[in-house]
């Protein structure tokens, strides 16, 4: 990371951990992961169903259930918001640090207006706001994302999915917050309406200099609208960097997959990964990503691999980018495929 | 509405009819005593029960005095023979004579008072409770609340009733400071019947609270778990409104049918035990010395008046949805 970046970094996360208890063993859904954003910066999260994206972008508004436990440090605008008083964090939630969940069909309370959603929102905030103003800045909140002020007193069940993602939206965007996190914003919708929220996401950070985590499992999106990727497997961050240069280059063998996985119109044949993402109660030990690999070599099932920098300046985790200095003797030998099929079994 | 409103109207009076018809099929295919021979009397001989039984109207077919009682209930027909007429004639009791309608009116305000004070105390026990319970979920309070109401739940209410009596009740109880048994029939003023009625708001209120507490609880931890209240969090909302305003809020929509339905079966007569056990004149009083009587237009009346109760407020719960879910509309 350039010493420029680290000055603007808004957003900064350093071997966070997030563990949910469950009757046996603690699930390590986040598990040391680090990044960071600055100001009108799109950092993009992606990874398999399961990896820990949601936890992670939960767990820096601490928004977690009761069970799940954070360490490690996230650190907004120079304050820390881990261990931070409950009350203070409330505050900052809305105005300072924004979130826009997936599934938007369930995300607005079915019983109130969008009105009074936005009423409650802004009166929580701003208290002293008069009636006319909320009316005004909710109407112009909806108008950007194209919702016409004849709907503002209807209930959500009177929207279609769309609609209903674009008022979660304006419903985060009202109180401009200077991060936003965006939690898979366009999974649910068609891709009219994504291209739209895209386009709405980009405006945000070209008008309002807005930090956005762009939580995704769409590489198409994150090489659309995303400045920086992280690319997430098993609870840790396995490569980071530019999105143009990761993809353009990408150093981890799961990246590389995850890449090749996807479909485009000049697809022929489909590829997949072998096997599924592993537990997080028990991951495979030293590199989590070895038993699936199908560069994995003998180190990768005996150390865990320490960060370097690849090719394309970014960062990554992985023994094929070294050090080679660290690697054991014989460690380069490929894996052995009955250790693959054992490891797969567990 | 309007329309919803007339047809639920219309249907229920099909329903009540329905009723009437199941009634008295039992009471004649079911073995029960013969009315005619318990009004006569040990000493009667068999014309004057043939009178009596004549007089009653009980020597016509089951469809004939159907029909009369239909025809009395639900049609403004005088009817031959009577001094009483249509609509809502219930018939006279065939024990005592008195007409079925002034016995249900002059039953109703006790057990409409037992009732009504109930409610209070169920509702104003089980709100708070059934919050806090899911709020402060495996906390020690929520623990030992959920146990309390579990006790409750499983005594049966006239062991309860027997039991507030031994320790409360004003002659026989251990700290006598409520009135005790036969203190409603005997108490002559407004603030009397209050006093009377205190030990038996407690045993109905608290027997019933337990099992809203319990369903209140988890109808709040279920949506607590809904999408939208995380969105509540995540727009920064102080827990306080979060709770009040968007969880019980929807939390508290299936508690109004149950309500609604609990109140409409108990002043149908379900009120009988907490009657019996502290001797109030009500409708489940009277209704079991129908039964005991064999005196058909009693349980007639009370049935139908129960089933009346029920198809209102069932009526009433429903339009209540329209207002309290936006989404229920009734076209």
């Amino acid at each position: 990371m350039s010493a420029a970046e680290e000055n603007a970094a808004i957003l900064e996360v350093a071997d966070m951990r997030v563990w949910y208890g469950t009757r046996g063993d603690p699930v390590r859904a986040v598990d040391g992961v680090s990044f960071s954003i600055g100001a009108g910066e799109t950092l993009g999260l992606v990874g398999e169903s399961g990896c820990g994206k949601s936890t992670l972008g939960r767990g820096t508004l601490g928004l977690l259930p009761p069970m799940a436990s954070v360490s490690g440090s996230v650190r907004y605008d120079g304050r820390e918001l881990v261990g931070m008083d409950p009350k203070e964090l409330r505050d900052m939630r809305g105005p300072e640090l924004g979130l826009i969940f997936q599934e938007p069909m369930t995300r607005l309370d079915p019983l109130q207006t969008i009105e009074k959603h936005f009423r409650e929102t802004l009166r929580t905030h701003e208290p002293d706001l008069d009636d006319d103003e909320v009316r005004r800045r909710s109407l112009e909140a909806l108008a950007g994302m194209g919702i016409p002020p004849t709907r503002f007193k209807q209930y959500p069940h009177e929207f279609s999915g769309g609609m209903r993602q674009r008022i979660m939206i304006a419903l985060a965007l009202v109180l401009n917050p200077k991060v936003l996190i965006a939690d898979e914003p366009t999974t649910a919708l068609d891709v009219i309406v994504e291209a739209q929220i895209l386009g709405i996401l980009a405006d945000l950070r070209r008008n309002f200099d807005t930090a956005v985590l762009l939580i995704t499992h769409n590489l198409g999106i994150v090489a659309e609208a995303c400045d920086r990727v992280a690319v997430m497997y098993a609870g840790e961050i396995v490569e980071q960097g530019d999105a143009r240069e990761v993809f353009a280059e990408p150093a981890h063998p799961y990246t590389r997959e995850l890449l090749r996985a996807t479909i485009s119109l000049e697809t022929t044949g489909l590829n997949y990964i072998d096997g599924a993402p592993p537990s997080l109660i028990d991951p495979p030990p030293a590199c989590r990503f070895h038993p699936r690999c199908p560069n994995a070599m003998a180190v990768c099932a005996e150390l865990a691999p320490e960060e370097t920098t690849g090719g394309g300046g970014q960062r990554v985790r992985c023994w094929l980018n070294g050090p080679e200095e660290r690697i054991p003797e014989g460690g380069r030998e490929p894996l052995e495929r009955e250790e693959i099929a054992a490891a797969e079994e567990a | 509405m309007a329309r919803f409103i007339v047809r639920r109207l219309i249907a229920s009076i099909f329903l009540l009819i329905v009723v009437s018809a199941v009634v008295f099929l039992l009471f004649y295919v079911f073995p029960s005593a013969d009315p005619a021979q318990l009004r006569a009397g040990r000493q009667a001989n068999a014309d004057q029960i043939q009178a009596i039984r004549e007089s009653l109207g009980l020597d016509k077919s089951v469809i004939a005095q159907f029909w009369i009682y239909i025809k009395g209930v639900f049609t403004p027909l005088d009817l031959p023979g009577t001094d009483s007429h249509g609509p809502l004639y219930f018939g006279h009791s065939y024990q005592s004579n008195a007409d079925v309608k002034d016995v249900i009116f002059s039953d109703l305000p006790a057990t409409v008072m037992l009732v009504v004070g109930a409610v209070i105390v169920w509702m104003g026990v089980a709100i708070p409770t059934g919050i806090i319970s899911a709020v402060r979920r495996r906390s020690f309070l929520d623990r030992a609340t959920m146990i309390t109401t579990l006790i409750f739940i499983s005594a049966p209410v006239f062991w309860l009733g027997l039991v507030f009596l031994y320790l409360f009740a004003d002659d026989v109880g251990l700290i006598p400071i409520f009135p005790g048994i036969g203190s409603y029939g005997a108490a002559d003023t407004f603030a009397g019947k209050v006093g009377a009625m205190i030990l038996p708001w407690l045993v109905l209120g608290l027997a019933t609270a337990a099992i809203y507490a319990r369903y209140l609880r988890s109808q709040m931890l279920d949506v607590m778990e809904e999408d939208y209240i995380r969105t509540a969090y995540a727009k920064g909302l102080p827990d306080k409104r979060v709770i009040m305003k968007h969880t019980l809020r929807s939390a508290i929509t299936p508690i109004v049918t149950l309500l609604g339905l609990d109140v409409a079966v108990l002043l149908a007569g379900n009120a009988i035990l907490t009657e019996t056990v502290f001797n109030i004149p009500g409708v489940g009083a009277e209704t079991f010395n129908a039964i005991k009587r064999s005196d058909l237009p009693m349980i007639q009346g009370i049935t139908l008046f129960g089933a009346f109760f029920i198809v209102t407020l069932n009526l009433v719960v429903d339009i209540a949805y329209a207002y309290l879910d936006p989404r229920v509309r009734y076209d």
